[in-house]
């Protein structure tokens, strides 16, 4: 009994700590998620957390509570998922609740506008990174489809003013059609020889 | 009523955004803005700006936000819930999809042909962004007599320190902040 008190504590305060720590998002917490439970507590084995961040990388949602599930599931059931859960959700719940507090009263500010309107300048630049990073690896396939899936998509969100959900099931199911047309031609071959 | 909405908008973010990081930005973006009057363009650029200045996901965070200036405190949490509730049903049953099966592959697939998609949207997001930086609206104007060149050399100088140096996106923000307040308060 006292040891299972001990988990779930363990579970939560970890979580809550790494989300209250971590800047950065999903791709800089699940490092740091593996270091603490797969060699600090050795609760998971590292093949083991490989699966687990490629389920979590693979499902819709932020990575970092994707991943916290299932660590949390994986140690201590659904008990354990819905402590890992609070404790990567309560950080940024708490901190911008805060900071909601304060914006109404300090965002008319002149010194406070400038600042924001400095670090508009900022968050542009790193969402343009972003997109010149991802956009580099999608040409880097060297395959036609993704460069025209890509256009198409900027045009229709952007000029067509399309739903972005439809774009997305669209293309969803444009990807899951086309592996299942690769693995069906793969069987056949197999199938052949 | 309102805690409806709050749930199925922030449902929706939660569901569709695959990928990661910055793809529920444009989802975020079209619920908060387009579907319902919850944000203007300016608040939005500034929670994507604390977003991006505090620790948590971007979702997680505009859910927070959000729900806090619709419905208070308790709007905050159920958005948040709304925003996390699909992935606990659709994490769990994809893991045990996986232990079953052994193998991703109709997923993988279905983020291969997702991906390009991602980008795109991620990339008008951004545009709407930039716009409101340069010219303090969200679609680009026909004549480009309004630029704030504060801004223009600002993005310019935090590229260039992202690109070329791979400095930390907190820490460009934080300089941008300082230099646009400096600038700002000379001319």
């Amino acid at each position: 009994m006292n040891r299972e008190k001990g988990v779930y504590w363990k579970l939560f305060s970890s979580t809550f700590r790494l989300s209250a720590g971590t800047f950065g998002g999903g791709f800089v917490i699940v490092p740091l998620m593996r270091e603490r439970f797969v060699k600090e507590l050795g609760w998971i084995e590292e093949r083991e957390m490989l699966d687990l961040i490629a389920i979590a990388e693979s499902c819709p949602g932020a990575i970092a509570v994707n991943a916290s599930i299932l660590v949390g599931y994986h140690v201590a059931g659904c008990a354990g998922a819905l402590l890992t859960v609070l404790g990567t959700v309560l950080p940024p719940l708490v901190i911008i609740s805060a900071i909601s507090c304060f914006y109404s009263a300090v965002r008319d500010n002149a010194l406070v506008n400038m600042a924001m309107n400095g670090m508009l300048a900022g968050v542009a630049a790193v969402i343009c990174d972003v997109v010149l990073t991802m956009g580099r690896e999608v040409l880097g396939e060297k395959r036609l489809m993704p460069p025209v899936i890509m256009l198409l998509s900027f045009l229709a969100v952007r000029v067509w003013n399309v739903n972005i959900i439809l774009v997305i099931l669209v293309c969803g199911l444009a990807g899951a059609a086309g592996t299942l047309r690769r693995a069906g031609k793969g069987v056949r071959r197999h199938d052949l020889s | 009523m309102i805690f409806l909405e709050l749930l199925w908008s922030f449902f929706q973010i939660g569901l569709f955004s695959i990928g990661g990081g910055y793809a529920a930005m444009p989802l975020i973006q079209h619920q908060v803005i387009e579907v319902h009057p919850w944000l203007t363009m300016t608040q939005f650029a500034d929670i994507m700006t604390i977003a991006e200045m505090t620790p948590g996901p971007i979702a997680i965070n505009a859910a927070t936000f959000v729900g806090i200036r619709v419905a208070g405190l308790p709007g905050a949490l159920v958005a948040t819930a709304g925003c996390v509730l699909p992935a606990c049903v659709i994490v769990l049953a994809l893991a045990y999809l996986y232990y079953r099966y052994r193998g991703l592959t109709t997923v993988k697939g279905i983020l291969a042909g997702l991906r390009p998609a991602v980008v795109a949207m991620i990339a008008s997001a951004g545009l709407s962004l930039t716009a409101l930086a340069f010219f303090g609206q969200k679609s680009l104007p026909a004549d480009l007599g309004g630029v704030n060149w504060v801004s223009v050399g600002l993005f310019a100088l935090a590229l260039a320190a992202l690109r070329l140096f791979r400095a930390k996106p907190i820490h460009v923000m934080l300089v941008s902040g300082a230099l646009g307040t400096l600038a700002y308060l000379l001319f």
